[in-house]
């Protein structure tokens, strides 16, 4: 037992496992006090909100104003479609994080990546190219816009030496600005259906040729395939893009930890100088991180408006778009390991349905999945504290020797905030 | 002119407070990534307050809108009430990252993200309940007219124009914003030339010699970020006051983020952060005043004419607005990035053993 609490990877699993249970917790407490606090609600309605917020999932609605639990399906299916965006965010910030920087951008560059494959999708006329062909090509224009705007940072950092912390930041409202700015002024406006006002079309919708006036109909455009998965859990939002999410974070996984190019990035992470002395060039790294980092949120973006089923509301210069940030705590939970990726995104889905769950099934909101996403972030932040608690005190020596990577990602923390 | 002046100040003060905020905390060696979320949660503070001491009566206030003229006086002790209520407010939240950073020895920047996305969805889930909408107002009223310094409250004759300097600095001002110029002088005086100062600025420079000269390391840490969390909660609420009309979203617009490119671009040092503040104020007042920005005072609306010109319209329009503080603020990151010298120290966990 002392021996497996001993391994890195282990050690790192509880660490998830104690950040997650207090996260939960925290969010259980304050659904408890204002329950208290608050007459409308009241100690029954307290104890619903903690059960859905534990066990959200599996909840199947409300009979005779009690819950009732068991396998509800269509919320899986939701879970899964829900957790694509989130996965593949959480690898953007978890493959900048392996390689030393850290991408608070990953907002901005599914800003970038909604943009341009809403422009491609809905640009392209019905017909004029297969549809396979017209999803590809959206879906690669996300991803090149996702990388071009993560780039951006990445040779701030690189060649002038700018925290690509702020940097990001900026980015990130500039996105949000120039995307408002880009749909303003182009045809993509949903007007087909009167009542909604502020939307994009759905990538349902293709463009045709009605008696040489061009317009939207709906049903003729790209969507992402269901490959069935939809008649597995009937009702559901789930299509084929789990599946993309899930191949891309083995193919993540696999660069970072196979490949020569995956070594460098690393290398260019845990101690820049070093790797220069090494003949890695340092400055192109930063940029293929980035960049890397951009497209992977770009894909994300891409996949769920390609879905079909989501909608954008253009006017983003206010909110900057949750998924990135969510994607911190998905890399954060995960250890920055991508194939954990896939279990941190599936489980932050969960909770994301576990709060849709309960606003719609008691008088709390869904914000508060928010606050626990928060405070899992907030323990993660001292991750390494709690690795060590669970490994013992008196082993911080010891830890230091079976496995040495850890120490140098402490040096490539600081040394980060020390570039700055 | 002078509403472009008058104006220029409304945005530049929130700003100027905040990037001293940030000042303090990176000055005592921890960076303070959680200076937006510290705004939200002051702001929230602050409305919140305004509309309980509205609705419980709290000093007969609820009727003081009606004779306002008179009572103007009561209104901005009050007002001062809430700034020192949102600071004590903005202190406290930022003890979540004292402790992580100093206790802890966290890393800052992911804590600080942790609390920039904590602030909002505390204050949303608290806002949704309370008022049952997804933000939160005022109860009665609206802060323009409650708390702003008019000048016939002050003895002037309201239809006469009272000059440039009358019209420009006492016509339709806010307390907050003289509060705040005499709160960022003294904090500064105290920055340099006090020997707490001293302490503060050593430890992030190097605490480890501080130390060796008998300095507390957390201690100064700790009053670093507690000042840094009530400068950045009082700017949030000054923010909400003075252009969001007190109506708390759990949103600030980014302007967290913003007063950190201003304390970069100022170089971690008061003056040449005021300066900074007031550029950036000037951008950000283009940006929302616009469409009534009459920047020489010949009843010519330059910005507006030209977002409505058929050609130029195109490019100089509200977006471009929008997007110019923050495109300036990458450039001069990009430009100054050599020059800039950051506290040495900062972000960087004070370890006793380590020499």
């Amino acid at each position: 037992m002392k021996d497996l609490l001993k391994k890195n990877g282990t050690r790192s699993v509880l660490a998830t496992i104690i950040s997650i249970l207090i996260g939960l917790f925290a969010g259980a407490i304050l659904v408890l006090i204002v329950g208290l606090v608050s007459p409308r609600i009241g100690i029954k309605g307290a104890w619903d909100g903690i059960r859905l917020i534990v066990a959200g999932i599996l909840c199947t609605g409300r009979e005779a104003g009690s819950l009732t639990f068991g396998f509800n399906l269509q919320v899986i299916g939701d879970t899964l479609f829900t957790a694509v965006p989130l996965i593949l965010c959480g690898l953007s910030v978890a493959l900048a994080y392996k390689t030393g920087l850290f991408n608070i951008g990953a907002s901005g560059q599914f800003l970038a990546g909604t943009c341009a494959t809403l422009f491609v999708a809905l640009s392209i006329p019905a017909g004029a190219l297969p549809k396979f062909l017209i999803w590809i090509l959206a879906f690669l224009a996300g991803v090149l816009a996702g990388a071009a705007w993560g780039a951006i940072p990445g040779l701030l950092k690189a060649f002038l030496n700018i925290n690509e912390v702020l940097a990001c930041i900026m980015t990130n409202w500039i996105a949000a600005n120039l995307v408002t700015w880009m749909f303003d002024i182009s045809n993509l406006k949903n007007l087909v259906e009167g009542t909604k006002t502020g939307y994009i079309y759905k990538t349902t919708y293709g463009l045709v040729n009605v008696n040489g006036q061009w317009m939207y109909q709906d049903g003729l455009g790209v969507a992402t395939p269901k490959l069935g998965l939809d008649k597995l859990l009937p009702g559901s939002q789930v299509n084929a893009g789990i599946l993309i999410a899930i191949v891309i974070a083995v193919i993540v996984y696999v660069i970072l930890t196979k490949t020569t190019f995956g070594y460098e990035l690393k290398a260019c992470g845990a101690n820049r100088h070093a790797a220069r002395y090494a003949g890695i060039r340092d400055k192109n790294s930063i940029v293929y991180s980035m960049a890397i980092a951009g497209a992977l949120a770009g894909s994300a973006a891409a996949l769920y408006y390609l879905s079909g089923n989501t909608e954008l509301s253009w006017e983003v210069y206010q909110k900057l778009p949750a998924e990135g940030f969510n994607g911190i705590a998905v890399a954060m939970l995960a250890s920055c390991n991508p194939i954990a990726c896939i279990f941190t995104g599936l489980f932050m889905a969960a909770v994301k349905q576990h709060g849709s769950q309960l606003s719609f099934l008691t008088s709390y909101n869904e914000y508060i999945t928010d606050v626990i996403i928060a405070v899992i972030v907030y323990l993660s932040a001292f991750s390494l504290l709690i690795k060590t608690w669970i490994g013992g005190r008196k082993k911080t020596k010891k830890t230091k020797d079976i496995n040495p990577v850890q120490p140098k990602d402490d040096n490539a923390a600081t040394g980060k905030g020390a570039a700055e | 002119m002078s509403f472009l002046i008058s104006k220029t100040l409304v945005y530049a003060i929130p700003l100027m407070i905040v990037a001293l905020a940030g000042v303090f905390a990176e000055r005592s060696g921890v960076i303070n990534l959680a200076l937006e979320g510290i705004m939200i949660f002051g702001a929230f503070v602050g409305a919140l307050t305004i509309n309980l001491m509205q609705q419980g009566n709290v000093f007969g206030i609820i009727d003081l809108s009606k004779d306002m003229a008179a009572n103007w006086g009561g209104m901005q002790l009050f007002l001062l009430l809430i700034m020192v209520i949102t600071a004590i407010a903005g202190a406290v939240f930022s003890l979540l990252l004292a402790f992580a950073a100093i206790n802890l020895k966290a890393d800052q920047t992911i804590g600080g993200t942790a609390l920039n996305m904590l602030s909002p969805a505390l204050v949303l889930f608290f806002i949704r309940l309370i008022a049952q909408q997804s933000e939160m107002r005022m109860y009665k009223d609206d802060a323009a007219t409650w708390f702003m310094v008019k000048k016939n409250m002050l003895g002037f004759d309201g239809s006469k124009d009272i000059g440039f300097f009358g019209e420009t600095f006492l016509n339709k001002v806010y307390l907050t914003t003289y509060f705040c110029i005499i709160l960022f002088v003294v904090l500064s005086i105290i920055l340099y030339k006090t020997r707490f100062g001293l302490r503060l600025r050593s430890c992030g420079e190097n605490p480890q010699a501080a130390a060796s000269l008998g300095i507390n390391v957390y201690k100064m840490r700790y009053s670093g970020v507690l000042i840094s969390g009530a400068l950045a909660g009082m700017g949030g609420f000054v923010y909400t006051l003075t252009t969001a009309n007190c109506v708390a979203n759990g949103d600030v617009a980014g302007f967290g983020f913003l007063a950190l490119a201003v304390m970069i671009f100022g170089n971690w040092k008061p003056l040449n952060i005021a300066g900074a503040a007031l550029l950036f104020g000037l951008f950000k007042c283009a940006a929302a005043g616009y469409d009534s920005l009459d920047i020489n005072g010949d009843g010519v609306k330059l910005l507006l004419n030209l977002s409505k010109d058929p050609t130029w319209g195109k490019i100089f329009n509200p977006h471009l607005y929008r997007l110019v503080p923050y495109v300036i603020s990458l450039l001069v990151l990009a430009f100054t990035s050599k020059k800039s010298r950051a506290p040495k120290a900062e972000g960087i966990p004070y370890d006793k053993g380590m020499r």
